[in-house]
C-alpha cells in the first residue's frame, strides 16, 4: 500500500517537474526540476527493479544534470532567445500541458491492459514524461531545451521499460545513454554559447 | 582471445588512444593501419577454429559475456567484418587528405566498434541501445567545439534518439505477437512501433531533412562516413527483425511497405538531386536515394534479395568515400560549394572534380562504374515482379543522372581563360586516384567482390537459407 502511495506521489512530482521545465525559463530552477524528475523516475523504476538497480537511474540522471549545470554555470550572462514559432507564451504551454495530462489519463488504463502487471502509476508517470518531453521538443528549439526534452522523454520511456525488462546490461546501457546525452548536451551548449561569450 | 574483444574492445581502445595524438599523419596511419589489420585478421583467421602457426595454436572464440549477456561474432559474420573494417581503413587513410583525421579517426573507430557490438549483442534487440551510443559519439565528430550547432546536428540527435524507444518497445511487443499470433491489435501496434523506429533510424521520408542540413553545416567527409556506416548497420539490424519473426518476413504488407518507401526515397532523393544548386546537398540527396536502393533490395521476394542487399554495400561505401573526399578537397580550397562559385573548378582541381562526377555517375548506375552491376541486378529483379515499380525506379535513376550531369557541366564550365592546374596535394591526388580506380574496377570486374559476398547471407538463419 505504501509503495502505491509513494508511486502516486512520484507521478505528481513528475507532472510538476516536467510541466515546470516547459513553463519555466530560469536555468537554475530548470536544473533543480530535472534533478527532482530523476527522483520521481527512481521511485517508479524501483516498483519493478531492485532499489540498487533503480538507484543507477537516479545517480546517472543527476550526473547528467550536473554536467549540464556546470556548463551553463560557465556562461552566467546567457539569456534564452525568444522562440520564433507561433503560438508561444506561458498560457499556450500551460494549455498544452493540460492536454498531455488529459491524454495520459485517458491512455494509461489502456496501456496498462497491454502490459499486465506493470501498474497504473508507472504507466501514467511514463506517459506524462514522454508527452511533456515531446511537447517540450515541439515548442522550444534552443539546444538546452532540446536536451532537457530528450532526457525527459528517455526518463519516461525508461520508467515503462523497467516494467518489462530487467536486464542488467539494458540498465547499464540506458545509464550510459543518459549520461552520454548529458555530456553531449554540455558539449552542444558549450559550442552554442562560447562564441557569444567571446564576442562579449 | 575472443572475437568481440578483437573487433569491439580493441578499436575502442585504439580510438581512445588516438584522441590524445595531435599529428594528422600519425593518427591516420594508426587508425587506418588498425582497421586494415582487423580486416586482415577477419579475412585470414577463422573464428572458433584453432589456427596452427608452427608450434603455436591460435583460436579466436566467437563469444564474450558482458553483464550477463552475450556478444557473439560467429564465423558467418567474418566477411562482414572484413568489409566494415576494410572500408573503414579506406575512410581513415583518406581522412588526412580531407583534413579531418584528428576527429574522424578516433571517434570513427569508437563508432565502428559500437556498431559492430550492435551486430554482436544478444538478444539482437539491444542493438538499438548501442546504435544510440554510436549516434551520441557522432555529435562531436560532426560539430567541432568552436562551431555553433546548426539545425542539422540537433535534428540528427533528436531523430536518432527517438528511434531507440520505438525499437525497444517494438521488440517487446513482437515477442507478444510471437506468443499469440492471432492478436491482430497487438500485431498492428508492434508493426507500427517497428516502422516508426526505422523511419527515425534510417531517415525515411519525410524525416531526412537533417541530412542535407548536416551536409552543409559539417565536414562532408565526416557526414559521408556516417551516411555510409549508420544506414548499413541499421539495415542489418532491420534484417535481424525479418530473420527473427517469420510472420514479418512473410507478410505481403511489410514487403509492399518496404518497396513503397524504397521507391519514395529513391524518387524524392533523385528528383531533389536533379534540381540542387549546391554540391553538398546533391550528395545528401544521393545518399537518401541510396537508402531507397537498400529498401528496394530488401523488398524483393526472390531468393537473391539478400545477395542484392550485400552487393550494394561495397559500391555504396566506395562511392560515398570518393564523393565525400572530393567534396572536402573542394570545400577546403574553395569555401562555398554553390553551383555559381564552383564553376570551372575542374581546371584547378581536375582530380577532385573527376572523382566527384564519377562518384555521382556511379550512384546513378552509369555503366562501367561500381554502382552499375548492383543497380542493374536490382532493376532486373524489380522488373520481374512489377513493371510499374521498374518504371518508377528509372525515374529516380534519371533524377540522379540529371544531378550528376548538371554538376559535371558546372565544374567544367569556364568563366574566363584559365590554364589547367593540379592544385590537389599529393596525398589528395593519391587517395582520389585510388578511389577512381576502385570505382572502375568494381564496375568492370564486379566478380572481385564475390569472395566477400557469397557467404554473407548465412549471417541470417532464415533469410539467408
Amino acid at each position: 500500500m505504501l509503495a502505491v502511495i509513494l508511486a502516486w506521489i512520484a507521478v505528481i512530482l513528475l507532472l510538476a517537474t516536467s510541466a515546470g521545465l516547459i513553463l519555466n525559463s530560469d536555468w537554475r530552477l530548470d536544473l533543480g526540476l530535472l534533478a527532482a524528475q530523476y527522483l520521481g523516475a527512481f521511485v517508479l523504476a524501483a516498483q519493478h527493479w531492485p532499489v540498487g538497480m533503480a538507484a543507477v537511474k537516479l545517480v546517472t540522471g543527476w550526473m547528467a544534470t550536473a554536467a549540464i549545470g556546470m556548463t551553463l554555470n560557465a556562461f552566467t550572462s546567457h539569456e534564452e532567445r525568444p522562440e520564433q514559432f507561433w503560438p508561444r507564451g506561458r498560457a499556450f504551454r500551460l494549455f498544452m500541458v493540460g492536454m498531455v495530462v488529459v491524454l495520459a489519463a485517458a491512455a494509461a488504463p489502456r496501456v496498462e491492459t497491454t502490459i499486465p502487471g506493470i501498474g497504473l502509476p508507472v504507466v501514467a508517470g511514463g506517459i506524462l514524461l514522454i508527452g511533456n518531453g515531446l511537447l517540450h521538443l515541439g515548442t522550444r528549439s534552443e539546444v538546452t531545451r532540446v536536451i532537457y526534452a530528450l532526457l525527459t522523454i528517455l526518463a519516461g520511456f525508461e520508467i515503462i521499460y523497467a516494467g518489462v525488462e530487467s536486464s542488467i546490461l539494458v540498465a547499464a546501457l540506458l545509464a550510459v545513454i543518459n549520461l552520454g546525452l548529458g555530456l553531449v548536451g554540455a558539449y552542444l551548449i558549450n559550442a552554442e554559447l562560447s562564441p557569444e561569450e567571446e564576442a562579449a | 582471445m575472443s572475437a568481440p574483444t578483437l573487433w569491439i574492445l580493441l578499436p575502442i581502445l585504439v580510438g581512445s588512444f588516438t584522441l590524445l595524438l595531435l599529428r594528422e599523419r600519425t593518427v591516420a596511419v594508426i587508425g587506418g593501419g588498425t582497421s586494415l589489420v582487423l580486416a586482415g585478421i577477419a579475412l585470414i583467421v577463422p573464428i572458433d577454429e584453432a589456427l596452427r602457426i608452427g608450434p603455436l595454436s591460435l583460436k579466436i572464440a566467437s563469444t564474450a559475456s558482458i553483464l550477463g549477456r552475450s556478444f557473439i561474432l560467429p564465423p558467418t559474420d567474418a566477411p562482414l567484418l572484413v568489409i566494415i573494417f576494410g572500408m573503414c581503413a579506406l575512410w581513415f587513410f583518406g581522412a588526412e587528405a580531407a583534413g579531418v583525421a584528428l576527429r574522424l579517426i578516433p571517434l570513427g573507430l569508437i563508432i565502428t566498434a559500437l556498431l559492430v557490438a550492435s551486430i554482436a549483442v544478444q538478444p539482437f534487440l539491444y542493438a538499438a541501445l548501442l546504435i544510440e551510443l554510436a549516434v551520441m559519439t557522432a555529435v562531436p565528430l560532426l560539430l567541432p567545439s568552436n562551431q555553433k550547432p546548426g539545425r542539422g546536428v540537433i535534428r540528427f540527435l533528436v531523430y536518432q534518439t527517438l528511434a531507440m524507444p520505438f525499437l525497444l518497445f517494438a521488440g517487446w511487443l513482437l515477442a507478444g505477437v510471437e506468443a499469440s499470433p492471432g492478436d491482430l491489435a497487438l500485431t498492428v501496434q508492434s508493426t507500427s512501433m517497428l516502422g516508426l523506429g526505422f523511419v527515425f533510424l534510417l531517415a525515411i521520408f519525410p524525416l531526412y531533412t537533417w541530412i542535407p542540413q548536416l551536409m552543409e553545416e559539417s565536414s562532408p567527409y565526416a557526414v559521408g562516413f556516417l551516411l555510409w556506416l549508420l544506414p548499413t548497420i541499421a539495415s542489418i539490424f532491420g534484417m535481424s527483425f525479418l530473420d527473427r519473426y517469420a510472420w514479418l518476413r512473410t507478410s505481403p504488407g511489410v514487403l509492399a511497405g518496404l518497396r513503397g518507401i524504397g521507391l519514395l526515397m529513391l524518387i524524392s532523393g533523385g528528383l531533389w538531386a536533379a534540381f540542387q544548386r549546391k554540391l553538398e546537398r546533391l550528395m545528401a540527396y544521393t545518399a537518401i536515394a541510396e537508402t531507397g536502393f537498400i529498401l528496394l533490395a530488401l523488398s524483393l521476394t526472390t531468393a537473391g534479395s539478400l545477395d542484392l542487399f550485400f552487393l550494394l554495400i561495397i559500391p555504396r561505401g566506395l562511392g560515398l568515400a570518393v564523393w565525400a573526399l572530393a567534396l572536402s578537397v573542394l570545400k577546403k580550397e574553395n569555401g562555398a560549394l554553390e553551383f555559381s562559385s564552383a564553376q570551372g573548378l575542374a581546371r584547378a582541381y581536375p582530380l577532385a572534380s573527376a572523382a566527384l562526377v564519377l562518384a555521382a555517375l556511379s550512384t546513378a548506375g552509369f555503366p562501367l562504374l561500381a554502382g552499375f552491376p548492383p543497380r542493374l541486378a536490382l532493376w532486373q529483379g524489380l522488373a520481374g515482379e512489377s513493371i510499374g515499380t521498374a518504371i518508377w525506379f528509372l525515374v529516380g535513376i534519371l533524377g540522379l543522372l540529371t544531378g550528376a550531369v548538371r554538376m559535371m557541366a558546372v565544374l567544367v564550365m569556364q568563366k574566363e581563360e584559365t590554364n589547367w592546374a593540379l592544385k590537389e596535394s599529393w596525398i589528395q591526388r593519391g587517395m582520389l586516384s585510388i578511389g577512381i580506380i576502385g570505382l572502375f574496377l568494381l564496375g568492370i570486374f564486379p566478380q572481385i567482390m564475390r569472395p566477400f559476398l557469397e557467404s554473407l547471407p548465412l549471417m541470417f538463419q532464415h533469410l539467408g537459407r
